[in-house]
């Protein structure tokens, strides 16, 4: 078995753990271990990202200005002094990208902006319409690897447990996929940086490793999570025909671009019969108001032929679709997509999760030596998230949480580390199960009552049926330790975590009685004063609280 | 419409052996498609490689179709025998997975 000591271990190689790394040795950390799931700088939401990065960097802009627009979006539940962090430390970070040379589009000597929904003005910055993320993570990478010795890159490592000595985390237990041996790392700062849970849904829009595992993580190790019942769906995932080689929420920076037109199955505009506006060829209907129309006009009957919404571009002349989609256009034409004839189906994807690991400012959790970082982190977007945020959250929080955790570095190597039981899980042997159903059968529990519309009959159904696939995963994984890359044991392992994640979920839809942003109760349409609260979740137990939004 | 995979099996140092998978496919699904399914349907242990979900991101599923190197998200699957194999130059993990992080990523 393998043991590894670092001053700060990164769990998670997205956006915000890369920008933890190159910020943790900028602040005097000497051995920093950047591990991933998959490779890295290639798995997680960051790479997928294809829209745009909000940030007050354009003239007569103010960050307070993106503040007042992400407390608005957050439908009063947001925590104000991280949706500030995320507003004035991004725009720096958006800055300091640029003399990374990550090539941000220009328009003169300032940086494009285009407007998004819910920002008062131009303030969403990109790279090219389908190649923001890619960008992003290729330069933090590139800075990654700039900044030499002191970070040490490990892809291929699923951390399964934290260590927790005398109520300190100091370090983590992983498999090391490629070869599924077993790994300890000793570290007195680690951070998680896992991003969200958009797997727990059978359709959803990032990678296939983001498993809500930093949230387990989190609850197994005594820490706090917050504001877990709410999932952002992105109203216009691609439905059909069957689209590939593309991310599924590719049409949305065309449709803003170009105006492409939301219809029903009837060919009819819609989005102003359930609160949208008519939009009239611009784009000005936020995330949430859109998948709730589209998901009542299919109850309506009113739906496309799989479920979704017709997305049209063929108002728009050919030689502007040309100039707008690019090469993308032939990417489009082979998958039999032609834009001048051809409408495409959307329905609402799983895309992001407000919620998460409850931390201060300054990106520490309630346990000590443990601190969070991105998406993985809740409180900053409350009930719905503000387009362009996402990006900005894991530059802003990494860096953040990359100086905190090099300030506790310095204090010293940990005390003591005992990695007992979790290490024990690696190295156990259970009966065969087919893990990969069981992960199938969890996302459409998930999707089916669990999505942005929920019912007290059907989070209950839910929750049994999440019980149920707990009793039958048994306590340890199938097959034999030691088996390169295993997907069968691996699956089991990310199942564990999964299901107490998905636990968390309902737990806190169920008791939320009341409609809020991404939280959408067919019981209790209203929202309510009274539950402009958050909820936070301890425990395996999953003991719920509420409090006050922080002022 | 129907395909058969002819998926080779077996880690480093077994001697490879082809097995025979049928599924049904709709016009359009890539190869990715059809193998994710065929964990959820028929093996959960046949190993491939991919982090994104078919939007040729991750660039990690990479393999042979008969014979010529693929990403598995963009081949579309096709009614008739394909025969899928991991990539030669690389060193085998299991089945279709082959080491491809570059070398001061590896443990």
């Amino acid at each position: 078995m393998t043991h590894l000591e670092a001053d700060v271990l990164i769990i998670g190689a997205g956006g915000a753990g890369m920008y933890a790394a190159i910020e943790a040795v900028r602040r005097g950390a000497e051995r920093v271990l950047l591990l991933d799931r998959s490779l890295i700088g290639r798995g997680g939401a960051t790479v997928m990202a294809q829209m745009t990065v909000a940030a007050a960097v354009g003239a007569g802009d103010h960050w307070e200005h993106h503040l007042a627009d992400t407390l608005t979006a957050a439908r009063g539940l947001a925590d104000p002094a991280l949706a500030a962090l995320l507003c004035e430390a991004g725009a720096a970070c958006i800055l300091e990208m640029d003399e990374w040379r990550v090539g941000w589009a220009r328009s003169g000597d300032a940086l494009a902006a285009v407007q998004a929904p819910g920002h008062d003005r131009a303030r969403c910055v990109y790279v090219d319409f389908l190649n923001t993320g890619p960008a992003v993570s290729r330069t933090l990478r590139a800075q990654v690897q700039r900044v030499g010795p002191a970070i040490r890159r490990l892809g291929e490592v699923a951390v399964t447990d934290l260590v927790v000595q005398d109520g300190a985390v100091t370090g983590a237990v992983a498999l090391h996929v490629a070869s599924g041996e077993a790994l300890t790392i000793a570290a007195p700062a680690t951070i998680i940086a896992t991003g969200g849970l958009t797997r727990l849904y059978a359709r959803n829009s990032a990678s296939a490793n983001m498993s809500g595992d930093g949230y387990a993580l989190a609850l197994r190790a005594g820490a706090t999570l917050v504001d877990m019942e709410f999932v952002q769906f992105f109203p216009f995932g691609h439905l059909a025909p069957r689209l590939i080689g593309m991310d599924p929420i590719m049409w949305d920076p065309f449709r803003y671009k170009l105006g492409g037109r939301l219809l029903n199955g009837a060919m009819e505009d819609f989005l102003d019969r359930w609160g949208g506006d008519a939009e009239q060829g611009r784009y000005s209907t936020t995330r949430d108001l859109a998948t709730y129309a589209i998901t009542k006009e299919n109850e309506a009957g009113r739906g496309s032929p799989h479920g979704g919404a017709w997305l049209s571009f063929t108002h728009i002349p050919e030689a502007e679709l040309r100039a707008a989609f690019g090469p993308v256009v032939d990417k489009l034409a082979a998958n039999g997509i032609d834009l001048t004839r051809d409408c495409i189906e959307v329905s609402p994807i799983a895309h992001y999760h407000m919620g998460g690991v409850r931390v201060d400012p300054r990106m520490r959790t309630d346990v000590p030596g443990l601190l969070a970082a991105g998406e993985a982190v809740g409180g900053a977007n409350g009930a719905n998230r503000l387009s362009g945020n996402a990006i900005t959250e894991a530059l802003a929080y990494g860096r953040t949480a990359g100086r905190e955790a090099a300030l506790l570095a310095a204090k010293g190597p940990v005390r003591g580390f005992a990695a007992g039981l979790a290490l024990e899980l690696l190295r156990a042997s259970g009966p065969a199960v087919n893990t990969a159903a069981m992960v199938a059968r969890l996302q459409r529990v998930m999707s089916e009552d669990v999505g942005p519309f929920r019912t007290a009959a059907g989070l209950d159904r839910a929750a049994a049926a999440v019980a149920e696939l707990q009793a039958e995963l048994g306590l340890a994984p199938p097959g034999v330790p030691g088996q390169p890359h295993d997907l069968a044991r691996l699956d089991w392992l990310d199942l564990r975590q999964m299901l107490l994640v998905a636990a968390a979920v309902i737990r806190a839809a169920r008791a939320r009685e009341e409609s809020r942003g991404a939280h959408q109760r067919e019981d209790f349409p209203e929202m309510r004063e009274e539950w402009r609260v958050n909820q936070l979740l301890r425990g395996e137990g999953l003991a719920l609280s509420r409090q006050a939004v922080p002022a | 419409m129907r395909a058969a995979l002819l998926i080779q099996r077996g880690g480093a140092g077994e001697a490879p052996r082809e097995e025979r998978f049928e599924l049904d496919f709709e016009p359009g699904e890539s190869v990715l498609d059809g193998l994710r399914r065929l964990r959820v349907s028929a093996d959960a242990t046949l190993a491939f490689r991919y982090a994104c979900l078919n939007a040729n991101a991750c660039k990690e599923c990479m393999m042979l179709l008969d014979g010529r190197v693929i990403y598995a998200c963009t081949a579309r699957l096709e009614p008739r025998e394909m025969r899928l194999a991991p990539l030669p130059n690389k060193v085998l993990l299991r089945d279709l997975a082959t080491v491809i992080a570059p070398p001061d990523e590896r443990l």
